[in-house]
């Protein structure tokens, strides 16, 4: 086992509430959403479950510390950390900045990259780099490899669902690939990158304690948070729409059930 | 102008995945359809014979590959610097891949050392206009986007079951070995081998003709007291059994597992489709159970004909989404839908 612990760097912004209804703005330049500032923001699921993880793992290996590295109008991650800094202890390094799908990986990478270059005693011989293996926002899943790559981290996973310290430090993964399989691999220890699916761990409950101690650094990690202009870059979108297709649904009933099973049979054999 | 790269891994006997054969019959396509555009097949594994065969005809002027045993395994290195030596070897503007997990990986490294730009699980090319035109999906497939891009070179993983496969051809391609020597910080990660369900159990199959899709409606509790969870749990695996169907679930079923509640055994997140889970393709689509409106229902946004049993009739779920909705009690139907399918 590790003797130093783990750095263990988390890379994750916020998204619309999943359950809001989203439509595209029409306008010039990058895309947005229609009233995208007034929408309830959420911590980017994959990238809550790797933060959740990272937390697991440190409270599991003495000395392991957690940072939270984020980038977001500070406006709304003000608001989101009301909750989220009462899940889990971590320090945040707060970017100020869009957290839109639309904006460039490239350039979201080395706004994150660089930020985590400037964690004061940061010891990249024993980081860990997490964050979600896809956003809900620009949903490519590329963002965490080019962080990776920008810290010179060779070592990268991608759908992690499992991590665990063996007893030499090394790592073993277990990664989601095709067909409901999983890969596992053995890494021989840090530094490395684990872009997380959903892991094994349900969302902590919300504790004040840990809140109260997160808020003491959350609230100056928001006011210093650094500007960070991040933009399409050299992607020009042409389009983008909600998909049209809409269905004429026929409903069925009072129906028995064996003509219902009698007409799927059928549809399934065809 | 674009030099295309046509870049996939091998299987472990050598040969190309479906979707790496649709990625190839795309690159043809657009290669074909572009004035003196070029196309190179550059392949990474360590047996490549069976692709030499599967990838010909195809019309590439050159064949590149990176073979060995150290290029055999899945693992970002190892990828990313055979991947980068193959582009390196071709100058290649345009890198046309399989969404591969493999590729998923890596290939964003890869992008990263060329600065080049990289776009993943794209649906659909276009270059009519003059301009390649790709599109990909947003937020959890909510909303579609076409976008082109300036930066060269510019990497795409294309989704599977979007593009008609290469069907083959003569003569067989000749590869041209490129050399890459890794060094010992390439290969801290070992790849240890696989863990997946019995055969048996496996219920997750990305090539069935269907998807049946469980909804939590099915561990609620029913008028038929008979109906628990144990009988829903066999008549599923029953269904996925008959009907070689994959098996997706909502996310409220896959949490009520996760949380050691008696539902589903064999349901896991890997399960999930939806918002935090998959978007798999498949030719028809049968949900069972679920509800919820808009975001739950992207799940089923690339199932081509979708039927709904539930015994909502206006359920979210399936009104404007899908083809056929059943008003009636899953439990019933599923039962005598098993028969008919034992019987054959």
């Amino acid at each position: 086992m590790t003797t130093n612990g783990f750095q263990i760097v988390v890379c994750a912004s916020l998204v619309p509430d999943p359950l809001q209804t989203l439509e595209p703005a029409s306008g010039q330049g990058t895309p947005t959403l229609k009233n995208e500032a007034m929408l309830p923001a959420v911590l980017d699921p994959w990238a809550a479950h790797s933060l959740y993880e990272a937390a697991h793992l440190a409270k599991n290996v003495p000395g392991s510390k957690v940072y939270l590295v984020s980038l977001a109008p500070k406006a709304k991650l003000q608001q989101l950390m009301m909750t989220v800094a009462q899940k889990v202890p971590f320090e945040l390094v707060a970017l100020d900045g869009s957290a839109s799908g639309f904006t460039d990986a490239f350039e979201v990478a080395a706004a994150l990259a660089s930020a985590i270059e400037k964690i004061p005693g940061l010891d990249r011989s024993r980081l860990l780099l997490f964050g979600g293996c896809s956003s809900a926002s620009r949903d490519a899943g590329v963002t965490m490899q080019l962080v990776g790559e920008r810290l010179g981290i060779l070592d990268q996973f991608l759908a992690v669902d499992e991590l665990k310290v063996q007893s030499d430090g090394s790592l073993r993964i277990l990664e989601r690939i095709e067909g409901g399989r999983y890969q596992v691999s053995v890494c021989s220890g840090a530094p490395a990158m684990l872009a997380w699916a959903t892991g094994n761990l349900p969302e902590p409950a919300n504790s004040p304690q840990v809140g109260m101690q997160n808020m003491r650094v959350v609230m100056p990690a928001l006011q210093k948070a650094a500007s960070v202009s991040v933009g399409a870059g050299s992607i020009n979108y042409v389009n983008v729409e909600l998909p049209k297709q809409v269905r004429s649904t026929k409903v069925v009933k009072d129906v028995s059930a064996a003509e219902i099973a009698q007409e799927l049979f059928e549809w399934i054999s065809n | 102008m674009e030099n295309i790269l046509f870049l996939a891994h091998t299987e472990s006997d050598g040969s190309l995945s479906k979707a790496a054969l649709e990625a190839l019959g795309a690159a043809v396509e657009l290669c074909s359809g572009q004035k003196n555009a070029t196309l190179t097949v550059g392949l990474i594994g360590e047996q490549i014979d069976a692709a030499l065969t599967a990838a010909g005809g195809c019309g590439a002027a050159r064949c590149l590959a990176v073979c060995g045993e150290d290029f055999g395994v899945s693992r970002y290195a190892s990828d990313a610097a055979a991947a980068e030596a193959l582009l390196g070897a071709c100058k290649a503007s345009l890198v046309l891949a399989p969404a591969s997990s493999r590729f998923c990986r890596a290939l964003p490294g890869l992008a990263q050392r060329v600065s080049g730009r990289i776009d993943t699980q794209v649906s659909a090319l276009d270059s009519s206009s003059g301009e390649l035109r790709v599109q990909r999906w947003f937020y959890r497939q909510r909303m579609v986007a076409t976008l082109s891009q300036s930066q060269r070179p510019w990497i795409l993983l294309l989704s599977s079951g979007a593009f008609s496969p290469w069907q083959g051809g003569s003569p067989a391609l000749k590869a041209e070995q490129i050399s890459v020597e890794l060094p010992d910080t390439c290969k801290r990660t070992k790849v240890e081998g696989f863990q997946a369900p019995p055969a048996d159990a496996q219920t997750i199959r990305p090539d069935a003709k269907i998807l049946f899709v469980a909804g939590a409606g099915w561990t609620k509790k029913q008028a038929a007291p008979e109906n628990d969870a144990k009988k829903a749990e066999t008549l599923i695996r029953g269904f996925i059994s008959s009907a070689k169907a994959s098996l997706g679930s909502s996310k409220s079923l896959v949490d009520l597992s996760a949380q050691g509640q008696e539902v589903l055994s064999f349901m896991s997140h890997l399960n999930q489709v939806g918002q935090t889970g998959s978007t798999p393709r498949h030719p028809k689509g049968l949900s069972t159970c679920c509800h919820g409106e808009e975001p739950h229902v992207v799940g089923w946004r690339f199932i081509s004909e979708r039927r709904a049993i539930n015994l909502d009739a206006g359920c979210g779920w399936a009104h404007g989404k899908a083809d056929v909705l059943y008003v009636a009690d899953a439990f019933e139907v599923m039962e005598k839908l098993n028969e008919l399918l034992a019987k054959g």
